[in-house]
């Protein structure tokens, strides 16, 4: 058991941000690659005032028409980022663990905010899952993979919430949750969740195209 | 990632074009052809679309086909992606001739690239792009349908959309000219006059089937006092199915020869007819496949030329048409060029009561008849009519509300729109903006 700790809190960990960023950077620059050789127009329309507008209506919750359709969509989306990006992020124990290795350290949500976020990021990632079998449209779209990704998401908040409340077998639960979190960052490149790196692109550049040549809103 | 279930296109409609162009496909050809198209034509945008998509069905709402079929999800935008691009890259261009007569079904029929679903879309993903890169596999494979595909052909041969010869096209002006001089003595329509101001582009249908259309433009130009040319040459037609067939290098030709045109007579700049995806071929995709960033001269399309010339004073309303009156927005206009209140400023000017349809401008529904749709033929018109339910609820809200004449200023919508009108019973009127203008505008006495 400690060797397995050592090797998932050690090795993989660098490991995991290794592919993480690399893999990232490396998905971004032969994008950008491809681009100059095979699409160069994305250079040539790319308005930065325009994406940045397009960008803003689309990130800002209920800015807009679609997002203001699918209210509680909207919601759900959205505290699930903002959970799935600040709870590791700002979580008490995670700092420590930094400190602890590096001496640095930042400010950190309570243990009890923690909790209540982990809750909802899981709770999100169920009704993602249930919408997926439920509504007919998203449900056509829907193959095993979308599943996968959103176990891969929520495994580490589950281990987590598990491993912080003591729970039986929490020492394995630590372990499954820094595998758990080490595969979800190394994964992020290679898989849909690449959205995350491709979202200010492909909507930039379409608020470029709306705004700059066509003269009108997309959102 | 993980396999996902085999998806196959099913074929509804029987379609001449399309059934023998895949009697000649042999498997090798289909895999040659799209991993030609894929590896030669496509890049980052295509890449990035398929990566980016989380699959998460929020474009379904943007799209009449999906809302008129009971949100049918094959007919929402991803879902008929799903139905082909996806399945094409899966399976690396290993698809039977089957699929490619599905996928063809979906691409030219079921889509009118009215590019609605792009603001549905978080991401942006241009769907529209998506259904043009099928288009081109089809064109390439020759599973096109059979009306859009005689259409191309008459632009290749005529450069014109409707096998019009060009005595034809000089007969028609001068038979308008002569009609308008019965209204205006001293009208003219100025053929190939060098150095004029405005050069005035057309579809192929105004002179063969609505010639009137011409006859009012020239009273408007000749009331506006407008310094005008129309060319005798081939380049007169702005039209452009084959921006729609996939047949891009036919699509530039014709471009070419328009452009040509009008920089022979050293224009100042271009104004067209009523009509949407021509603008969309001259303003944003033709200009692009010639190398242009944006159009080499000023590209006017009729609804921003008469609110300029009636904000500019040229233009006098003398009795403002008395119908209750709403205004549907073409997507090549709205979408692809943001005239929606310039398009509104023209309708209060001239009309006495307009009501809005609800929703309107850049969130419109499409008429179902664009993109290529209704070029596809009578095979294919119950798919488009019967593919926009929505649009007939649209209309018979507005109607409840008042609405008499609905104004449509697009060839594509007129078409469409007449043939929803006419199945759903909606008891309307139809016009252009032209129409109403031509009506309410003062004229000098006869």
């Amino acid at each position: 058991m400690h060797a397995m700790y050592d090797l998932v809190s050690g090795p993989l960990v660098w490991i995991a941000f290794i592919v993480f960023i690399g893999g990232s950077i490396y998905r971004l620059v032969s994008m950008a690659l491809l681009a100059r050789k095979k699409d160069p127009m994305v250079y040539a329309y790319m308005h930065p005032k325009f994406a940045l507008r397009s960008i803003f209506h689309w990130i800002v919750p209920f800015a807009s028409v679609n997002s203001r359709k699918n209210p509680i969509l909207t919601i759900v989306t959205f505290i699930f980022h903002i959970g799935l990006i600040f709870v590791p992020i700002f979580l008490f124990a995670h700092i420590i663990l930094v400190k602890e290795s590096w001496n640095i350290s930042w400010w950190f949500i309570s243990d009890g905010a923690a909790d209540f976020m982990t809750l909802l990021v899981i709770g999100c990632c169920i009704f993602f899952a249930a919408r997926r079998i439920v509504q007919p449209e998203v449900k056509f779209l829907t193959s095993p993979s979308d599943f996968l990704i959103l176990a891969v998401i929520a495994t580490p908040f589950v281990t987590g919430f598990w491993t912080y409340h003591q729970w039986a077998g929490h020492s394995f639960m630590a372990i499954l949750h820094i595998l758990s979190g080490e595969i979800m960052l190394a994964v992020i490149p290679f898989t849909r969740l690449s959205h995350m790196l491709f979202f200010p692109f492909t909507r930039g550049y379409m608020g470029s195209e709306f705004g700059a040549v066509r003269n009108v809103k997309d959102w | 990632m993980m396999g996902e279930p085999a998806i196959k296109p099913e074929t509804k409609t029987f379609d001449k074009g399309i059934e023998q162009g895949a009697a000649k496909l042999t498997p090798e050809k289909i895999k040659q052809t799209i991993n030609s198209v894929i590896s030669g034509e496509t890049g980052a945008r295509l890449k990035a679309y398929v990566d980016t998509c989380v699959h998460c069905g929020l474009c379904s709402e943007a799209c009449h086909f999906y809302l008129s079929h009971d949100n049918d999800p094959r007919y929402s935008p991803a879902g008929k992606v799903k139905q082909t691009i996806w399945e094409l890259l899966k399976k690396k261009g290993e698809v039977s001739a089957d699929f490619i007569k599905g996928a063809s079904e979906i691409a030219y029929t079921q889509c009118n690239l009215c590019r609605r679903c792009v603001m549905y879309c978080p991401f942006g993903i241009d769907v529209a792009y998506l259904m043009l890169v099928m288009r081109r596999i089809c064109h390439k494979l020759g599973v096109t349908p059979q009306y859009i595909q005689d259409t191309a052909h008459s632009h290749s041969a005529t450069m014109n959309q409707m096998w019009v010869k060009e005595d034809e096209w000089i007969d028609t002006l001068q038979w308008q000219e002569e009609e308008a001089q019965d209204e205006i003595p001293n009208l003219r329509i100025p053929l190939e006059k060098e150095g004029a101001d405005i050069f005035y582009s057309v579809i192929g249908p105004e002179p063969k089937f609505r010639a009137q259309l011409i006859y009012q433009a020239a009273v408007i130009m000749n009331v506006a006092g407008v310094d005008w040319t129309m060319p005798a040459t081939p380049g007169w037609d702005n039209s452009d199915m084959c921006m729609f067939s996939g047949d891009n290098e036919m699509m530039a030709r014709l471009k070419r020869v328009h452009y040509e045109a009008a920089f022979r007579l050293k224009v100042k700049k271009i104004v067209m007819g009523e009509c949407g995806h021509a603008f969309r071929s001259i303003y944003d995709v033709g200009n692009r496949a010639l190398g242009w960033k944006m159009t080499p001269l000023p590209v006017v399309h009729a609804m921003q030329f008469y609110y300029e010339l009636l904000k500019e004073g040229k233009l006098k309303i003398a009795k403002k048409y008395d119908k209750p009156v709403t205004f549907h927005d073409p997507c090549n206009t709205v979408r692809g060029r943001g005239l929606h209140e310039m398009a509104r400023y023209v309708v209060r000017e001239s009309c006495s009561e307009f009501i809005e349809m609800h929703p309107n401008r850049e969130h419109n529904y499409c008429c179902s008849a664009g993109g290529g749709v209704i070029n596809c033929g009578p095979p294919f018109k119950m798919t488009r009519v019967e593919g926009n339910r929505i649009k007939a609820e649209q209309l018979f809200a507005v109607k409840a509300k008042g609405a008499k004449t609905i104004i449509a200023p697009c060839h594509n919508c007129h078409g469409g729109l007449e043939d929803i009108i006419h199945h759903y019973g909606l008891d309307m009127e139809l016009k252009f903006l032209g129409d109403i203008l031509y009506e309410a505008i003062e004229k000098p006495a006869a």
